[in-house]
């Protein structure tokens, strides 16, 4: 299987586990990912506070050096928001010609919004990708309690992701549950994590985290799994510094999905950055790969 | 030759202010056929019917033209008048020359034109009218009630107190619909079992009323004064002629089935009464759940049963009768919020409860014997979230109308809560409160002085931490996010039609709305009425609305019905289709096109040149038939002419229109 890939400014940096994941995963079940060649900043947050067509024509460039290459492959996007930027840019394109034709325009090459994007739980979710993950695990987190957690822009605008459901959405508890660990029922699966406001108002935003590490604590989970580079950040950092400030004794590790599908596939902790976490993540690991018989 | 005479109203200044009547009448006489023109103030007064009757009798008039206002407004009562003279009521053309020239315009030089060429074409039109005579259909002086809630339980006493029979039609086993299952009733807390059972009771025992349980209808044919109406009795596989309702198969039934009367709560047998005030108060199997039809094993009922009242092998049976008019009470049901509102836990937490399951639960007869106690643990609530409007008011994920009731059960749910646990708290999350009606907003001002704290803003959230529910909401009059720990969250969902209803509106050839309400003939001035003449409207089936309103509404439908019936004879309008069999290639598009189901094809024999054959031809139930002209419009060999309205002389009309 293969597709277009736009990794994001986060997968070299703050996601640099994700993209060890993925990368040991494709390694294992063959999935081929091209690197969209010369791609630029999605816009993020910034673009689409300030400026409506600059929010959509920067994704377009991106697409449309997809396009350009001739490999007429959908673009699988790890990054929730850069997911959803490229997502709110082809359903713009694709909903109106004038402004599929004003988006060729502004970036000076064609674009003709053929291709998907594809956010790793998309891509995870195909059958065939279960099939493939599933012949390659040889040791499970068997018992493993984790709660997962999409976040807000896997899911949400419904008009521009499709996804089945905005408040209790399952396909990444599906593919946990490949791991042989269970995903636990509980309520804050798509509350805002805060995103960027708890660089620049962290004291609205950290009680956001808190109430959804505590939820996923009060629900018996064990740890928390994320699908986006920046929610990750956000709970795996501020975690320990919220103990701290308020005295409370949180202990989930936050991992990404993938990361879990990679460790059942034989990965090492260094392989996948597990060492890199900011809240201890490699004691929980263990003691269920030990637990399974590992 | 025609002898047709013009009378023009001035309607006070009311057209003589804009149009020049006088020389509206001048130029009629110019007309061909137009034997007698004039104008006067007030035609349809007495003096101005007289004079329309003297100047027939002096200038033997044959045709009439009014030009005068709407003759939605009068044209009956120039009808009426003309009964009385040697002209067929039916050769009367009104002319509008008020609501569609006077009032709408100021140039009186342009708007005198205009009223003239209106006049010459009425009287194109007169030139070419001939007599229609109304005919009548007889009237069979019995009613169809459709649904036993409390609209048609109320419905169907009334018809029969007035002396004439009834048949009152309940898919359940029991009548007594939704009202039967609440506790209390607002404003007067008047308990509502207490005041329904007995009309129930009623029912059963009246001589004119023949109530039929556990049936559904099959099919309608025929029209007002005469519908034909197939009815399905489903099996019940307990002979009711025999069953006295002593229960004891009930006791001995093994197998268990979730409460539908209890939504869920608790637990009845596979062979059972719905309710302990249930009418008829004898037990049904139901077939899904018991075993001996399930697997063949069992019978226990039928071997404990004194009388052998028992049959498994009971079938569906149908029987037909005839009906004059039909009341449609069909009633509500609530939304399925668990699919709408996963954000509220979507159905998986079991404390978060609909305002009909806290209707059983505080009812003494329910499944905690009128405790209030947690679905999950059995254990008393202290603090208690009301959540209102919820499906209701919104359209993005429920309905966009107002359900007209909740403002005034959530009261009444948050007084209850506070009388029986007094050490409770109840927070009401509402968008507005509404409280037209007779002692209503005292009401919920008592519940405000009760302790229920009112919250203006909607719940985004329901979540649980810790054994507790937290709901996370909106201080609207505050400006910021509250959140609100509860034992029990209750949710007053909306009202939608019953299931079921499309069939019910497509077997009786009636107009439902967009939300599947079924629709009145006129929102303000037929609310009871439907499109197709003889067919009712009772209760919450037209939409939303509490006891009193649905009482009404059940009383003025049965009003309406004792009126028909009131005639053994009714008139029917004589400005029906009318098909031109030679004509007619039997193409079936009339059929198709035909609101009121009023035209079938037919088959006749006929004759092409020497030889005999057969033939499918339209033809008009001129019973069913309003004169809409659809099937006109739609005929495209020009066979079918709507009489009163026929091709040629609307083309009259045009010829005029455009001399």
């Amino acid at each position: 299987m293969q597709f277009s890939y736009y990794p994001g400014c986060s997968m070299d940096t703050t996601g640099i586990t994700y993209k060890l994941s993925i990368e040991y995963i494709c390694s294992k079940i063959g999935l081929v990912l091209h690197e969209i060649p010369d791609w630029n900043c999605c816009g993020a947050t910034a673009a689409h506070s300030k400026n409506k067509m600059l929010a959509l024509a920067l994704p377009a460039r991106n697409l449309a050096q997809a396009e350009e290459e001739g490999l007429d492959l959908d673009v699988a996007v790890p990054c929730a928001s850069c997911y959803s930027r490229m997502k709110h840019t082809v359903v713009a394109a694709r909903q109106d010609e004038n402004m599929r034709r004003k988006l060729e325009e502004i970036i000076g090459m064609p674009y003709k919004a053929k291709a998907d994007v594809l956010n790793f739980l998309e891509i995870f979710s195909r059958p065939e990708m279960k099939r493939a993950c599933q012949e390659k695990m040889y040791r499970t987190l068997k018992g493993m309690k984790v709660a997962c957690y999409y976040g807000c822009l896997t899911s949400r605008p419904v008009e521009v992701t499709g996804a089945s459901s905005t408040e209790n959405p399952m396909e990444m508890d599906e593919i946990v549950a490949l791991t042989g660990a269970e995903p636990v029922e509980w309520d804050f699966k798509t509350e805002c994590c805060g995103a960027s406001h708890q660089v620049d108002a962290p004291k609205a935003a950290r009680p956001l985290i808190e109430r959804i590490i505590r939820n996923a604590k009060a629900n018996k989970a064990q740890a928390i799994i994320t699908a986006c580079p920046l929610c990750n950040l956000n709970l795996d950092m501020r975690e320990g510094e919220i103990n701290k400030a308020k005295g409370t004794r949180y202990d989930l590790p936050v991992y990404q999905f993938t990361e879990l599908l990679a460790v059942c596939m034989g990965a090492g902790a260094k392989d996948i950055g597990i060492h890199k976490h900011f809240f201890p993540a490699f004691d929980l690991l263990n003691e269920y790969l030990r637990k399974a018989g590992d | 030759m025609s002898r047709i005479g013009v009378f023009v109203c001035h309607c006070g200044t009311n057209i003589a202010g804009t149009v020049d009547v006088a020389r509206v009448a001048e130029a009629m006489k110019a007309e061909p056929g137009v034997v007698f023109a004039t104008d006067y103030k007030y035609m349809c007064s007495e003096p101005g019917q007289q004079m329309v009757k003297d100047m027939i009798k002096e200038h033997k008039l044959d045709r009439i033209v009014i030009c005068s206002c709407t003759p939605r407004m009068h044209e009956n009562t120039f009808r009426k008048m003309l009964k009385d003279t040697d002209v067929n009521p039916y050769m009367l053309e009104i002319a509008n020359i008020r609501e569609q020239c006077s009032w709408v315009h100021t140039d009186k030089e342009k708007a005198t034109e205009k009223a003239i060429a209106l006049a010459r074409m009425a009287v194109a039109k007169v030139g070419r009218d001939f007599p229609l005579f109304t005919s009548t259909i007889p009237i069979h002086k019995k009613a169809l009630v459709i649904g036993g809630g409390i609209a048609g339980i109320q419905a169907a006493l009334d018809i029969a107190d007035a002396g004439y029979q009834v048949t009152l039609l309940e898919r359940e086993p029991s009548i007594g619909g939704r009202m039967v299952m609440l506790d209390k009733t607002f404003p007067t807390l008047d308990c509502s079992a207490c005041i329904s059972t007995p009309k129930m009771v009623e029912v059963s025992a009246h001589p004119n009323i023949e109530l039929r349980t556990s049936c559904e209808l099959e099919d309608v044919s025929g029209y007002v004064g005469n519908f034909e109406v197939t009815i399905r009795q489903k099996a019940r596989y307990v002979n009711h002629d025999i069953c006295t309702g002593c229960g004891l198969c009930e006791t001995k039934c093994p197998t268990k089935v979730i409460s539908e009367f209890n939504q869920g709560m608790s637990e009845r047998r596979a062979i059972y009464k719905s309710f302990a005030q249930a009418v008829p108060a004898k037990p049904v199997i139901d077939p899904d759940h018991c075993r001996k039809l399930q697997e063949g094993k069992c019978g226990v009922c039928q071997a404990v049963c004194p009388l052998k009242a028992i049959n498994f092998e009971d079938k569906d049976t149908t029987f037909t009768d005839t009906y004059g008019a039909i009341i449609v009470s069909t009633g509500y049901q609530l939304i399925q919020w668990q699919d709408l509102y996963p954000e509220y836990g979507g159905g998986r937490f079991k404390d978060v409860i609909s305002g009909l399951q806290f209707e059983r639960l505080v009812n003494a007869s329910g499944p905690t014997e009128g405790h209030i106690l947690r679905p999950s643990d059995q254990t008393e609530p202290k603090d208690v979230v009301i959540v209102k409007c919820v499906g209701s008011r919104d359209p993005k994920k429920g309905k966009s109308y107002c359900s007209r009731a909740c403002c005034m059960y959530a009261a009444k749910h948050a007084h209850q809560i506070l009388e029986k646990i007094p050490d409770s708290n109840v927070y009401v999350f509402y968008m507005d409160v509404r409280t037209p009606g007779k002692g209503y907003e005292e009401f919920y001002d008592r519940t405000r002085k009760d302790g229920a704290n009112y919250i203006r803003g909607r719940v985004a959230k329901i979540y649980k931490e810790g054994g507790r529910l937290i709901c996370r909401g909106e201080d609207s009059l505050l400006g910021r996010q509250v959140t609100v720990e509860a034992d029990l969250v209750i949710l007053e969902t909306a009202m939608v039609p019953a299931d079921g209803i499309g069939e019910v509106v497509h077997k009786l050839g009636i107009a439902m709305d967009a939300d599947g309400w079924v629709q009145e003939a006129h929102p303000k001035l037929r609310p009871v009425e439907t499109q197709t003449a003889g067919v009712y409207l009772a209760g919450t089936c037209q939409g939303p609305k509490d006891i009193p309103d649905t009482v009404a509404q059940a009383s003025a439908a049965a009003a309406k019905v004792c009126g028909l019936f009131s005639k053994s004879e009714m008139e029917t309008s004589p400005m029906t289709s009318k098909v031109d069999q030679s004509k007619c290639c039997g193409c079936g598009h009339c059929e198709v096109c035909c609101p009121y189901k009023a035209i079938t094809l037919v088959e006749i024999d006929d004759r092409e040149g020497p030889k005999k054959i057969r033939r499918t031809v339209a033809s008009v139930n001129s019973g069913l038939c309003q004169g809409c002209g659809c099937c006109a419009a739609a005929c495209r060999t020009g066979a079918i002419d709507l009489l009163g309205f026929t091709n040629d002389q609307i083309l009259r009309e045009v010829d005029a229109l455009c001399q």
